[in-house]
């Protein structure tokens, strides 16, 4: 299958290993996998942050780029981030509709059905959840709030942990929980942040992991922050970069 | 313009023009799979009404066993005077030593005094533990079923219905009406439920039938 | 921008909530109050506890419903369908109570209820009344407006009354002492209650006790009682208080005078609505099958209860509210209490740092569509910043009201309406622009982020080598950044896969 990498402006800036790595998986299962050079960001922060009118031009750029890949025969978009196929699924024809835009509101649906996070893609439209990875770590896993809630990933990225060879994958108490980051949340209410991202990390020690991991780039950076903050030692690593590991 | 106009006029310009609401759905449960009375209901009654720590007694369908499983219950709790509702049986009480028809003259602090009341109900919900009194002859007054701190409640086996909706389609909304689940309680420290506050602190419920 | 852009053509909100009167606005932003909240530890345990065992509970009752998910459709939509016929509802709730032997009165703000409710009591003669726990009188501030002429309202419920007699303020709209544990509540008891037993121990049943103890002689005397209601409905006239205790049947029963204050939103088409919110809302507030009591009356039945009955409806903001599609929304809320106890914000700061008497997350939205989002520093316009838009509100909701889709709606009606306001833009909404500017050009954009790169040597051990001014150095101040890698994504496509350089 040819699909696009909507690779979210996080990801293409911070943290570029994540995007080889959704790339990684993807060609080894045996895809076709195209960037749309042209994307920039999906405005996610901007809507969340009260700045619908700004994200407007933003929602326009991201629809116009992925409906040419759509049409240049990509039958998918995928990106690693529940967070940011959450913002194109239940945002980005909302802000067209309430700027008055109903065509790019219909443009933008059209586009948001074929767009999948990471795990979604794998298990319900390319039907896999071994795919060749091993990674001998002992792991656990935070189920982000827009994966979990908005999407309703629900276990398809345990699906995919289990069944990669060598893990030790071990279950986050209040796994379900918030880890603090919401986007412009973690320095406008810095302080209850911090209050939630504490009780996340003292979660993920309770495990013993050594690494922690997610489907969205923001969130382990921000509950990696916190444990870099205090050298616990436990290092995060996004779900792609496992699946993409081979030894 | 009075304020009833002027709130009315505020609606109508909130509102705008839609005068529909969008249709309500159905499709949730209205009838149980059990049937009325059956079995399966009066367990789950049972299961429910113990969960919040009512105690339940089993009584015979005729009004002179459901009198002896009354004045069993009373003695056993060392209570020997009652008042009842004006519309239950003499033989319901027939056992309690003094027992007295409500006939709506006591006053609250009258009620305080007595240790115990006994009534009736119109319909009891199963999988809510939920029982129906609304204010009849047979359940009396509002009060007399609130202020004694022991209240023995008959219900009919027929009158057990498995959901709420099918409780509730036994009601009459225009009647004072009380739902009763289970003796007073409260979780209002640390969200744990602890029974017995302000209303009866023990709810015997005679299953008759 | 001069009205809000989510007010469809031709609706005309009503006036906003006068925050003057009553409690619906604190004094300081949320942020500032939270601090001090997530300073107390001992608050911090109690909450903990609390909701985590409420959670539980709910969890466990709510699994057992086989309907759930269609119960939660029905409540939904028929709150969608008494918000599109209000006034008409109203109306016949009006016509059927008065037929009823009942009064009713129309308030069109806090003040104006708090007068109505004043002069009912003063024309019974009495100094005292008794009340059930209600949301709408604490945000009237009717106890207030009482005591200010002499009038002592008593509370009733148990939470109510450890608040009272702790000096203190509630902080969650099912249990307003939840921010307390059995050890404080114990301490108030022994300190403050006439009277009480001083082998007091902290055993609930044993306070439970005591409380019944001291409130038994004021139920007895008491003449008049106020009270809200759950849902009012329109067909038959018959009122609805649910609770727990006996407490709201001694003051719905006992005394002469019985007067219901009511938010206009709480009016239900027919009794038959009330099977559906008679599943949802015990399994979605204390987290049981059925609450003990919950009582339903008709204006006035001779020989049975108060012969006096009148029931205020109260506007105070709603009407502002309705104008609004996703505000609306907002009034379908059945105060069951279920967003909060699952709210990972609520748990850690607790209610009174938003202010308002409706905390969490349904306050941070109902509250500014009351009072009106004013675009400057009211403390109500940081509400609904006041989450992290986890959804954990939205997913328990039992009238599924969307509450991250409003709190996203009223940050927008926040930022536009100081953009109204003020000459200036803020700092961060030039920020926003800037970005929006940049990401809106993929040139610009990977400019950017390959200037990101060569900033990584800005950074040492996950602290900028700078310190970076406020709101950033919020982040900075308890987590690590990432160092930006040495080439973008897009550099490394470019240079492997691409064409371009
Ligand atoms: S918003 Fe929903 S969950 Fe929150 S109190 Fe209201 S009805 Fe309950």
């Amino acid at each position: 299958m040819r699909i696009a990498l909507f690779v979210t402006c996080l990801g293409d800036v911070l943290f570029p290993d994540v995007a080889r790595a959704t790339v990684a998986v993807l060609e080894r299962l045996g895809h076709d996998v195209v960037f749309p050079e042209a994307q920039t960001c999906c405005g996610q922060m901007h809507t969340n942050t009260g700045y619908q009118h700004d994200a407007v031009g933003l929602v326009r750029h991201h629809v116009d780029v992925f409906e040419q890949a759509m049409a240049r025969g990509c039958e998918a978009v995928v990106a690693p981030s529940g967070s940011c196929v959450g913002s194109v699924r239940h945002q980005h024809a909302a802000v067209a509709r309430r700027s008055g835009d109903e065509a790019l509101a219909v443009r933008a649906e059209a586009v948001a059905a074929r767009t999948f996070e990471l795990s979604e893609l794998l298990v319900d439209v390319l039907g896999v959840t071994d795919v060749g990875a091993a990674y001998p770590h002992r792991v656990t896993y935070h189920p982000t709030c827009h994966s979990l809630r908005l999407l309703g990933v629900g276990d398809r990225p345990l699906q995919l942990l289990r069944a990669v060879r060598g893990i030790d994958l071990v279950e986050l108490p209040a796994a379900d929980s918030c880890c603090g980051f919401g986007g412009t949340f973690s320095v406008k209410n810095a302080d209850t942040s911090t209050a939630m991202l504490a009780d996340k990390m003292s979660a993920v020690l309770a495990t013993d992991a050594e690494v922690v991991t997610a489907g969205d780039a923001s969130c382990l950076m921000h509950i990696g922050g916190g444990l870099s903050r205090l050298r616990t030692g436990v290092r995060p690593v996004h779900l792609a970069e496992i699946l993409a590991s081979t030894a | 313009m009075s304020a009833r106009d002027e709130m009315l006029a505020r609606i109508r310009r909130a509102r705008g023009d839609a005068s529909e609401g969008p249709p309500v759905p159905g499709s949730y449960r209205v009838a149980g799979e059990h049937a009325p009375g059956s079995d399966a209901v009066v367990a789950q009654l049972v299961d429910r009404l113990e969960d919040y720590r009512a105690t339940v007694v089993r009584a015979g369908g005729d009004d002179v066993a459901i009198g002896a499983a009354v004045a069993a219950a009373l003695a056993g709790r060392g209570i020997h005077e009652v008042v009842h509702a004006p519309g239950v049986p003499d033989a319901w009480v027939r056992g309690v030593h003094v027992a007295r028809s409500d006939d709506g003259t006591a006053s609250a602090r009258d009620l305080d005094a007595v240790p115990a009341v006994v009534t009736g109900s119109v319909a009891a919900v199963s999988e809510t533990g939920t029982i129906a009194l609304d204010g009849g002859p047979l359940c009396g007054r509002r009060a007399l079923s609130l202020v004694p701190d022991t209240h023995v409640c008959v219900v009919r086996v027929q009158d057990v219905v498995q959901t709420v909706p099918e409780g509730l389609g036994r009601l009459d909304p225009t009647r004072p009406t009380t739902l009763i689940s289970g003796p007073s309680a409260t979780s209002d420290i640390e969200l744990s439920r602890v029974e017995g506050v302000h209303g009866p602190r023990t709810l015997v419920v005679v299953l008759a039938g | 921008m001069s009205t809000f852009l989510g007010m469809p053509q031709g609706r005309v909100p009503g006036p906003a909530a006068d925050t003057a009167v009553g409690q619906l606005t604190g004094d300081r932003p949320f942020p500032a109050a939270a601090r001090d909240a997530l300073g107390n530890t001992q608050l911090r345990r109690n909450l903990a506890h609390a909701t985590s065992t409420i959670r539980a509970k709910r969890a466990a009752v709510v699994g057992e419903v086989p309907d759930w998910e269609a119960l939660r459709e029905a409540g939904s939509a028929i709150k969608a369908d008494t918000m599109a016929r209000l006034p008409e509802l109203l109306e016949q709730l009006e016509a059927n109570v008065t037929a009823r032997g009942g009064t009713v009165h129309w308030a069109r703000d806090a003040a104006e209820a708090n007068r109505i409710v004043l002069d009912l009591v003063r024309a019974t003669g009495e100094n005292e009344v008794v009340k059930v726990k209600s949301m709408a009188t604490q945000e009237i501030g009717l106890n207030e407006a009482l005591e200010g002429a002499g009038i002592t309202a008593h509370e009733t419920d148990l939470a109510e009354l450890i608040v009272q007699l702790g000096h203190d303020k509630p902080s969650h709209i099912l249990v307003p002492a939840i921010h307390r544990g059995r050890s404080e509540i114990r301490e108030i008891f022994a300190r403050e209650m006439p009277g009480v037993d001083p082998g007091l121990t902290d055993e609930p049943a044993v306070l439970a006790a005591a409380a019944r103890t001291h409130l038994r002689e004021v139920f007895l005397r008491a003449k008049v009682a106020v009270s809200g209601a759950n849902f009012g409905v329109a067909e038959t006239g018959t009122l609805t208080v649910v609770e727990s205790e006996g407490n709201g049947r001694m003051c719905l029963t006992l005394p002469e005078t019985l007067i219901t204050v009511m938010g206009i939103e709480k009016v239900v088409p027919t009794w038959r609505d009330l099977e559906v919110f008679l599943q949802l809302l015990p399994r979605s507030s204390t987290g049981e099958r059925m609450n003990p009591y919950t009582s339903s009356w008709a204006g006035v039945t001779p020989g049975d209860g108060p012969q006096e009955f009148h029931l205020v409806l109260l506007d105070n903001g709603r009407t502002r509210a309705l104008a609004d599609d996703l505000g609306r929304t907002a009034l379908h809320c059945i105060r069951c209490s279920a967003c909060l106890n699952v709210c990972p914000v609520y748990e850690r700061t607790g209610g009174h740092a938003y202010g308002s008497v409706y905390p969490g997350p349904i306050g941070a939205v109902l509250t500014p569509f009351l009072t009106g989002i004013t675009g400057g520093s009211d403390p109500n316009d940081s509400l609904p910043y006041a989450s992290s838009l986890c959804g954990a509100c939205y997913d328990v909701c039992p009238v599924k009201i969307n509450i991250p889709d409003l709190l996203v709606e009223l940050r927008a009606e926040h930022t536009e309406a100081h953009a109204a306001r003020h000459r200036l833009p803020t700092s961060e909404a030039a920020a926003m622009k800037a970005a929006a500017w940049v990401m809106a050009d993929p040139k610009r954009f990977a400019r950017v982020g390959r200037a990101a790169t060569r900033g990584r040597h800005g950074i040492r051990q996950g602290k900028p080598v700078l310190p970076l001014p406020p709101p950033l150095s919020g982040w900075t101040a308890s987590r690590d950044v990432p160092s930006p890698p040495a080439e973008t994504f897009r550099d490394w496509w470019a240079r492997t896969r691409g064409d371009r350089p």
